[in-house]
């Protein structure tokens, strides 16, 4: 049941006890980089100001920023003849970052990635496919190790060519897929065009599902389309990569691995932390990473800490899913929302299909929001229903985002669908 | 008693018109009447086709937003302009309420394509009155 019980379900207490150990130990280890060795002289910052985990607020945020500017090796904390890897993304503007890698932070990644696929109930038995891109992005070669550390048999198909994607799965017996939520539809789409029903005619049962946030529903259609279990996972490069946090076999929450960050929720204006179970953007402090330590990193991701105990009987922290990225958030008429909560409503008709696209512009100075959404099939011939449809939807939309969207729908397919990240918002405002 | 007719949901988008007849030319299906209901932002065209499930087979194939649903088809004489009222006032007797309605003219004949708001009703005042309907076979034969 647990890939390593002692950690697993340590007791809060320990597991404090033993967080604020290896954040010491991080801070010592910090202080070795450029960066943080200047910056931590300037703050008077040391290792024994850390009595409790909680003293962590002392320290300094890191940004993207910070990263950017100190592309590429600033913030590395070890000689570089240690350092075996290096991922980088590339911005869409300024530098690019990177995280470099030891030896021993590529050996715990690993583990740590196998730990949240033991948790799912993926063996040595199972056939794993990655249709995640290889090279520098951390999805792909992320996975692969963490998949061979737990001992499946893995497939490293990397991204698109769908045809492919379903011979292997057909041929090789995959029983588990690593793939975003919106090729993971179009993908149980191309199978049911070629006649095979992905439930009865292959041995898929377990997806392991990140990169785009989706809601519930979107879930929900994607395990019925391919006969899975579906599981959320949370990662991102500059921790990493996959593995942060993941859902446990609950569904309910994805759990943060606390003995690799210290996680804070904070108010992305005040940067104070917000009060328990309020969504806020999650800040984290890798505390076992030797090669490129980072100290309160501001994720953009935004989520909230779930109260109570997971059934589960693991003791670490749960976050929900996660609501997008404040960077995501659109203020529109004074109103601050995110893309998922559109979602949210449309998934949940079925008469409508998983694609639509979000477009603001700007008509005689106001800003206006369309929303095109397909339809899955024709479901009458009389558009006056038609239009009651487009009137419910329209009706709950109201309620969620408080002003009147312009609704559109659009015929099945004409909506461009990418193989790669679903393009969901276009925001067209002129900017004054 | 009913026959099959096919509604394609249309964009109002240049080409989509073109694009479903193309499709259906393709599979050498003929078109027997076709009318298009819009809207400001989409339109619902209805056909009768020669071969209406294999139509929908090729639409629905073809990733068109395709809906297959039965409707009634009258026989009329051409001629007279009193049978096409005697016809709707048949209907409107029996407390049936036409949805839509349009015609097209074979041989000598108007034939009347309408849906109600009530199937068995219509089926009723179609058989008490003995009027003259077509059928899928009758179709194939146009
Ligand atoms: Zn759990």
């Amino acid at each position: 049941m647990y890939w390593q019980k002692e950690l697993e379900t340590m007791q809060r207490p320990e597991l404090e006890k033993l967080q604020a150990e290896r954040l010491r130990e991080t801070i010592k280890q910090a202080s070795h980089s450029p960066y943080y060795k200047k910056l931590f002289a300037e703050k008077g910052i040391s290792p024994d100001m850390i009595k409790s985990v909680d003293d962590v607020r002392k320290l300094p945020f890191t940004t993207k920023e910070d990263l950017r500017n100190n592309y590429p090796f600033g913030m590395v904390a070890v000689p570089l003849e240690k350092c075996v890897r290096l991922h980088s993304s590339s911005g869409t503007t300024g530098n690019p970052t990177v995280i470099v890698h030891s030896q021993k932070d590529l050996d715990q990644w690993a583990n740590q990635v196998a730990r949240c696929m033991y948790m799912v109930g993926l063996r040595d038995t199972d056939v794993f496919q990655n249709t995640s891109g290889y090279g520098m992005f951390t999805g792909g070669l992320g996975f692969q190790y963490g998949a061979e550390r737990l001992g499946a048999l893995t497939v490293p198909a990397a991204a698109g060519n769908s045809k492919r994607q379903i011979k292997f799965i057909k041929d090789f017996g995959t029983t588990c897929l690593h793939i975003i939520p919106s090729y993971a539809s179009r993908l149980a789409e191309v199978m049911y065009e070629e006649g095979i029903d992905p439930a009865k005619d292959t041995k898929l049962h377990t997806i392991c599902m990140g990169a785009e946030p989706h809601s519930e529903e979107q879930r929900r259609r994607i395990e019925k389309m391919l006969g899975v279990k579906a599981y959320n996972c949370f990662g991102m490069s500059e921790m990493n990569g996959p593995g942060v946090a993941f859902e446990c076999p609950e569904q309910n929450g994805l759990h943060i691995w606390e003995d690799y960050v210290i996680a804070e929720i904070v108010n992305p204006e005040t940067l104070e932390p917000v009060p328990d179970g309020e969504i806020g953007e999650l800040v984290l402090t890798t505390i076992n990473r030797e090669a490129m330590p980072l100290i309160r990193y501001r994720t953009r991701d935004l989520t909230r800490f779930l109260p109570g105990e997971c059934p589960c009987g693991r003791t670490h922290r749960r976050v929900a899913r996660f609501q997008g990225r404040s960077d995501d958030m659109i203020i529109l008429k004074g109103v601050n929302f995110f893309p998922i909560q559109i979602e949210k409503i449309l998934m949940g008709h079925k008469e409508l299909g998983g694609n639509y696209l979000i477009t603001i512009e700007t008509v005689d100075n106001n800003d206006e929001i369309l929303i095109e959404v397909e339809l899955s099939d024709l479901f009458t011939d009389d558009y006056a229903e038609l239009q009651k449809l487009s009137r419910d939807v329209t009706r709950e939309l109201k309620d969620e985002l408080l002003f009147t969207p312009r609704l559109k729908l659009v015929a099945k397919g004409s909506l461009q669908v990418s193989e790669g990240k679903a393009v969901r918002v276009k925001d067209l405002r002129k900017l004054i | 008693m009913t026959i099959n007719q096919i509604s394609v949901f249309l964009e109002n988008k240049y080409g989509t018109l073109n694009q479903v007849l193309g499709l259906l030319a393709g599979a050498e299906i003929g078109v027997i009447a076709a009318t298009v209901a819009d809207t400001q932002e989409f339109g619902i065209m209805r056909l009768i086709v020669s071969e209406p499930r294999r139509a929908y087979a090729v639409l629905k194939e073809n990733n068109v937003s395709v809906h297959l649903n039965d409707v009634f088809a009258i026989a009329l004489d051409r001629n007279c302009a009193g049978t096409f009222r005697d016809t709707t006032e048949l209907l409107t007797k029996g407390g049936l309420n036409i949805e839509y309605m349009y015609s097209f003219a074979c041989g000598g004949k108007l034939v009347l394509v309408l849906r109600t708001n009530n199937t068995e009703g219509t089926r009723d005042v179609v058989r008490r009155n003995g009027l003259n309907y077509l059928t899928e076979n009758d179709l194939s034969k146009l």
